[in-house]
């Protein structure tokens, strides 16, 4: 083990559930149910690929083995992945894709907080970019939630059965695991705890002003999206977006 | 171009002896190169033919986001990624724009957007051909992003100030557009293995007619071309345009160490142009009546999207009234 051991870990972490989470805005190209929110979706997971091309690019600096940020998102197979379970659930309706966008942003805004502080330089830097677009991120899926939440009652049953779908995969967003916590008490990442009431409040907050009932804690199970134990999702996903690097090896495109 | 066959209703263009005085002053404003603004008065067919051709180019940006759609989640690197993905970003601002520009007519967007899922309203035959290899996204950035450039540059200065100003402001990230796409195949060919030069050659072989095919029917078979041209909604004809993007895109070919699917094409000294061959007119033909290989493909995703959505935009309706009806209350 190395020094940087866990950092890469945790670079691999949130790098990849950005690149996912990215990837899965990317399918809704042309089918989204305003030209608003076409451009809008484009934008966040433009915003997400690229804050995972800044982490993957920091992670293959310290990994140091001759991989760029690259390869590292187009020729990881799906056990070596170590995104969140939550970003790699199926789009679903505008609904699901507004719950797993919600829960995610707010995830991301209070961790990015507590990453603007970094002890580690690179990693403060690019939190602190991430950050900006992060809160307007926040602030939109907030918005979307409070609206379809407490809109109509098609929209409100919906959105009870969006949250319904993806909260049990919530779990990895409260929980740190040794990692995490190692890298905390070296001042480089936030105490997950934190991170952890942070969310739980900005969760109860918004769906609650959404007419929406918060759920009981979500309790893991099996799956583990950080050790690279998937839902079946996952392998398909990268299966499409790494075609290219996968059936011509080393090309330069 | 991608307004290629706009009705204007006119079966020939009236002189200004004919025209009534309100009339006279339109067209005289217009032969003087003023722009005409909402407010001003113009005649009925001139608003009507701007709707319809500002509604076609609106139509075909959104369109068009399907074939690129088509490869954006298959992108081979960060970098591609995120180049196709701002140029799809793009795309749906010139959409929303120039809806907002047909909207200064008294149109209504989502009544024209429905007459395009209704099979009522045109848009640009390039994007009902499919997008089959990654060398795809560098054609359609070159080629089909370079033609639209062709005509809207002249758009530029267009007589209706909205939709002028709109075109100086599009025109802008459509160049982008087309150096990023031409900078796409360049990469493959200098830099790409024997698989990506041929997918290079077969994107070209694939859209380089369809792309002539975006300037519209040969003046010849353009009647509504006169009454556009004296209304400077349009600025040249078909066939000048088509000839000025060849005469510019041979020589950007030529450097790529690619050829073009024509026998025809070959330097004319005399001319001063590139001669070419005959564009398949039944082809076009065919895909504007709605039998292209893509025509129903686009269509459906369009209005699946819409109505699948029906649901969502009543919910931001619903809230928005619910939070003014509170504020009235407090
Ligand atoms: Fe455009
Ligand atoms: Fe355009
Ligand atoms: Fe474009």
């Amino acid at each position: 083990m190395t020094k940087y051991d866990d950092l890469i870990e945790y670079l691999l972490r949130v790098g990849d559930s950005a690149v996912v989470k990215g990837q899965r805005l990317c399918e809704w190209c042309g089918n989204a149910p305003a030209l608003e929110e076409e451009m809008a979706l484009m934008n966040v997971g433009l915003d997400l690929i690229g804050q995972a091309r800044n982490w993957l690019d920091y992670a293959a600096e310290l990994i140091d083995d001759g991989r760029d940020a690259d390869q590292l998102a187009y020729c990881r197979d799906e056990r070596a992945y170590r995104n969140l379970l939550l970003v790699e659930q199926p789009n679903g309706d505008f609904a699901v894709t507004m719950a797993k966008q919600f829960f995610y942003d707010a995830w991301q805004y209070h961790m990015l907080q507590g990453l603007v502080e970094s002890s580690d330089e690179r990693v403060a830097a690019i939190a602190a970019k991430a950050l900006k677009e992060v809160t307007y991120h926040l602030r939109r899926s907030s918005e979307w939630v409070q609206r379809l939440g407490d809109g109509t009652e098609e929209s409100h049953q919906r959105m009870v059965a969006g949250v319904e779908e993806v909260w049990r995969f919530t779990c990895e967003l409260t929980v740190g695991d040794e990692v995490e916590q190692r890298l905390a008490e070296a001042g480089v990442i936030p105490a997950p705890e934190a991170i952890a009431e942070a969310w739980k409040a900005t969760v109860s907050e918004v769906l609650t002003a959404a007419t929406l009932t918060v759920p009981e804690e979500a309790r893991s199970f099996y799956l583990n999206g950080r050790n690279g134990v998937h839902s079946e999702h996952l392998g398909i996903l990268l299966a499409e977006m790494q075609f290219l690097q996968r059936a011509y090896p080393n090309a330069t495109w | 171009m991608y307004a290629q066959m706009v009705e204007t209703g006119a079966k020939r263009v009236k002189t200004l002896e004919e025209m009534s005085p309100e009339e006279r002053a339109f067209q005289e404003r217009i032969d003087a190169e003023v722009k005409i603004e909402p407010k001003n008065w113009m005649p009925d067919a001139y608003r009507k033919t701007l709707i319809r051709q500002i509604s076609q180019h609106a139509h075909s940006e959104i369109v068009g986001m399907l074939p690129e759609g088509n490869w954006v989640t298959r992108a081979p690197t960060f970098k591609r990624k995120l180049q196709l993905m701002a140029k799809i970003q793009d795309e749906a601002g010139h959409g929303m724009y120039l809806y907002s520009a047909m909207e200064t007519l008294g149109a209504d967007r989502d009544e024209e957007v429905e007459k395009l899922h209704n099979g009522r309203a045109k848009y640009s035959s390039i994007f009902n051909y499919p997008t089959l290899n990654w060398a795809d996204m560098g054609a359609v950035g070159w080629l089909v992003d370079g033609a639209a450039i062709v005509n809207q540059v002249v758009l530029q200065r267009t007589s209706y100030g909205p939709y002028s100003r709109a075109m100086i402001r599009i025109c802008k990230e459509e160049s982008f557009h087309q150096r990023q796409g031409y900078e796409i195949l360049l990469t493959m060919m200098q830099e790409g293995n024997e698989a990506q030069k041929e997918m290079v050659q077969d994107a070209i072989n694939r859209l380089w007619w369809p792309a002539l095919m975006m300037f519209g029917p040969s003046d010849a078979d353009s009647p509504n071309s006169a009454q556009s041209m004296a209304w400077k909604i349009k600025r040249h004809t078909n066939d000048e345009l088509r000839q000025r993007f060849i005469d510019q895109t041979v020589p950007q070919l030529e450097f790529l160490g690619c050829t073009a699917p024509d026998p025809d094409l070959k330097w004319n000294e005399e001319r001063g142009h590139y001669d070419f061959g005959e564009i398949q007119w039944e082809e076009f033909y065919e895909v504007i009546k709605g039998n292209g290989p893509c025509n129903r493909e686009r269509i459906e995703t369009r209005r699946n999207a819409i109505e699948d959505g029906t649901w969502v935009r009543e919910a931001a309706v619903a809230f928005a009234e619910k939070k003014k009806k509170q504020q009235a209350a407090a």
